[in-house]
């Protein structure tokens, strides 16, 4: 059985309230951190225990907590990100849902490493009724001091607040985020300057995913030394995985980093299997953004080795052959689905949700749903596939923002990889429009 | 819905403040977004009449707040039924059937992705991930979410739904 280091009480009767969650063992980091620690100790913890961002892009967080500028008389901030919105993501739900005080717990330590005295959590607005949990928790954690004035007679005072957004898959990436909880549209702004200098009301502000935050407790409880021993090279610790798709058992699944992408797939205790006996064909290991990897190369990597559940092993090889673990959203596709279609769909989200301040991602994603919709309905140039590689290499690189190559990557990878089942779209107008192309593909036949 | 008198009743004014109250005196600009909510929730849709009450009790241009509710695809600035069922049809959705949910809901109240009902009560429109894809097929009406629909299930909801003549908004309006 994997370690749990987030989620070993989730099946607890009750464990959403203070009384249960308290009696075990609930709020004992921040007994300890605000009793017998000081900001810097807290910080010098999760530097030592290699935590990196979970929403994502993998930043170390030690690092960027250490980047926040620290003026005289300024208020500083820490904002939680609870956006989730990139498909294939429901974990940050799941530990919100299950286990309020978890993230209201690490709100606490992190703030007080920061020297924050205002902190906010920025949620979705879909999930109104999980803003609703964990408000009750809040209130909960006011009434019994670990909020408010002068919490456990340790000189610190916390606020703590939680805000929806309104629908707006963008204002996860963090200046949107900031732009919207200040009440205004959610563009990305420029940067520099960076958060980390100017950005909540222009005040110092770091963010972070949920289950950065989260982490954070079970560090101080152990200390940074005893995290760092989990997990392998610059993947330390434990990571929450939404699994979806075709397999018997999606749900959300926190693993020891490190094991191997086929347990993961095939294990009883994860995912278990495919279903219905069926075949993979791809998959998509961290949420739609990250490259698409065909069968061949989901548990083995280009050289042959065992792919392993890490950022390193998941992104061997490059985009040529790898992808990247991202916010840890594990997309499962079975024989019978349509990488077309798929890429096609991804496609539209993209478009969709782009603010539109850049004209190549606003007009670029566009484009790329219209050629691809082509496609899939049969009425495809062999000639839009290269149209296709060429509007994506135009985005990747040239916005303000990172949605620009989230977009970008998914189509790069989909031809890189199942080229053929593009050209048969376009050969097959009226085929494939009743069958799929299956899983046999050239390069898995004549691998080059 | 008619909007005849655009005012909030003393307990939601209530919560309308607390939520103000959420930010510091002159960040109270950050309020607007779940105010919005609740005066969505209100009055069924974000009226040009219902934008300037919101910019009024929030001390904003009317500009700010238009800008806001045309930004986020939660708010109906044109209006709605009473009941809108909101089918996810993202990638892990699809592959778990949310195209045969949305063309089951099409047939079954006769009308099309993004129409409401003659008789007012039911919109459908397919929306982006709602964070259930583990749970997929899924749909969200007001607050709730559906998940792991079957056509049986369908039914269901939609007697449920037909029967209560709304769904569950923001603090049970
Ligand atoms: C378009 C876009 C959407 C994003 N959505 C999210 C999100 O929903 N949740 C999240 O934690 N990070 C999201 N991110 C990443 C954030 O910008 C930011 O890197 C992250 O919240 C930092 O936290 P971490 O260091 O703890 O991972 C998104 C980034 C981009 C570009
Ligand atoms: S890359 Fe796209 S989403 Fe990001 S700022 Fe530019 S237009 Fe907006
Ligand atoms: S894809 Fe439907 S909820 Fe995520």
């Amino acid at each position: 059985m994997s370690r749990k280091l987030l989620l070993q009480n989730d099946h607890i009767e009750g464990i959403q309230s203070y009384d249960v969650y308290r009696k075990n063992g609930g709020y004992q980091s921040v007994e300890k951190a605000l009793k017998q620690m000081s900001p810097e100790a807290v910080l010098e913890e999760v530097k030592k225990s290699g935590l990196r961002g979970r929403g994502g892009a993998g930043f170390p967080t030690g690092m960027k907590w250490s980047f926040l500028a620290k003026p005289d008389g300024v208020p500083r901030h820490l904002l939680c990100n609870a956006d989730e919105s990139e498909p294939g993501t429901f974990k940050d739900r799941y530990l919100m849902e299950k286990i309020p005080h978890l993230l209201i717990e690490g709100m606490i330590l992190s703030s007080f490493a920061l020297g924050a005295n205002s902190s906010y959590i920025y949620i979705r607005g879909e999930y109104m009724f999980v803003l609703r949990i964990l408000e009750k928790a809040i209130q909960e954690a006011y009434n019994n001091g670990w909020l408010g004035k002068n919490i456990l007679g340790s000189g610190y005072d916390l606020d703590l607040v939680v805000t929806p957004g309104a629908g707006a898959y963008i204002c996860g990436e963090e200046t949107a985020l900031i732009e919207s909880l200040e009440g205004n549209r959610g563009n990305p702004r420029m940067k520099p300057p960076f958060p980390a200098v100017k950005g909540l009301w222009q005040r110092p502000t770091v963010v972070n995913n949920v289950e950065t935050i989260a982490a954070v407790v079970p560090i101080i409880n152990h200390g940074g030394e005893a995290y760092a021993s989990i997990g392998i090279d610059r993947s330390t610790g434990t990571k929450l995985i939404s699994a979806s798709g075709n397999i018997n058992k999606p749900g959300v699944y926190e693993i020891e980093m490190g094991i191997t992408v086929e347990e993961f797939i095939y294990g009883d205790q994860y995912c278990g299997g495919i279903k219905n006996g069926k075949k993979i064909k791809a998959c998509v290991p961290g949420g739609s953004s990250v490259p698409i990897l065909p069968h061949y190369l989901i548990c083995k990597t280009a050289s042959g080795a065992d792919r392993l559940m890490t950022y390193e092993s998941l992104a061997d090889g490059g985009f040529a052959t790898g992808s990247m673990l991202g916010s840890g959203g594990f997309i499962v596709y079975d024989e019978d689905q349509c990488i077309v279609r798929n890429t096609w769909n991804f496609a539209r989200f993209y478009h969709h949700e782009s603010c539109g301040q850049c004209s190549p991602c606003r007009e670029g994603t566009g484009w790329m749903e219209k050629v691809l919709h082509r496609i899939e309905n049969g009425h495809g140039k062999m000639s839009d596939i290269d149209l296709l590689w060429e509007i994506q290499s135009k985005i990747e690189g040239n916005t303000i923002c990172p949605l620009g190559d989230a977009a970008a990557w998914p189509v790069a990878a989909a031809i890189r990889h199942f080229r053929e089942e593009f050209e048969w779209h376009v050969n097959e107008p009226v085929l494939s429009q009743t069958r799929n192309f299956g899983l046999v593909t050239e390069k898995i036949l004549n691998p080059a | 819905m008619e909007q005849t008198k655009i005012e909030f009743p003393p307990h939601i004014l209530e919560e309308v403040n607390r939520v103000i109250q959420m930010f510091p005196q002159d960040k109270q600009k950050s309020a607007v977004i779940r105010v919005l909510h609740i005066a969505q929730a209100q009055f069924g849709w974000l009226s040009t009449d219902v934008m300037d009450y919101v910019a009024r009790l929030l001390h904003l241009n009317p500009i700010e707040v238009y800008e806001v509710a045309t930004f986020y695809s939660m708010y109906d600035t044109k209006q709605v039924g009473k009941v809108k069922l909101e089918v996810c049809r993202t990638g892990p959705c699809m592959i778990e059937g949310a195209e045969k949910i949305v063309s089951y809901i099409e047939k079954k109240l006769n009308i099309k992705d993004g129409e409401t009902t003659p008789d007012g009560i039911f919109t459908l429109k397919s929306v982006e991930c709602l964070g259930a894809c583990g749970y997929a097929p899924m749909l969200q009406a007001g607050e709730a979410y559906h998940e792991h629909l079957t056509e049986q299930k369908v039914d269901e909801l939609i007697e449920m739904y037909s029967k209560n003549n709304s769904s569950v908004n923001y603090m049970g309006q």
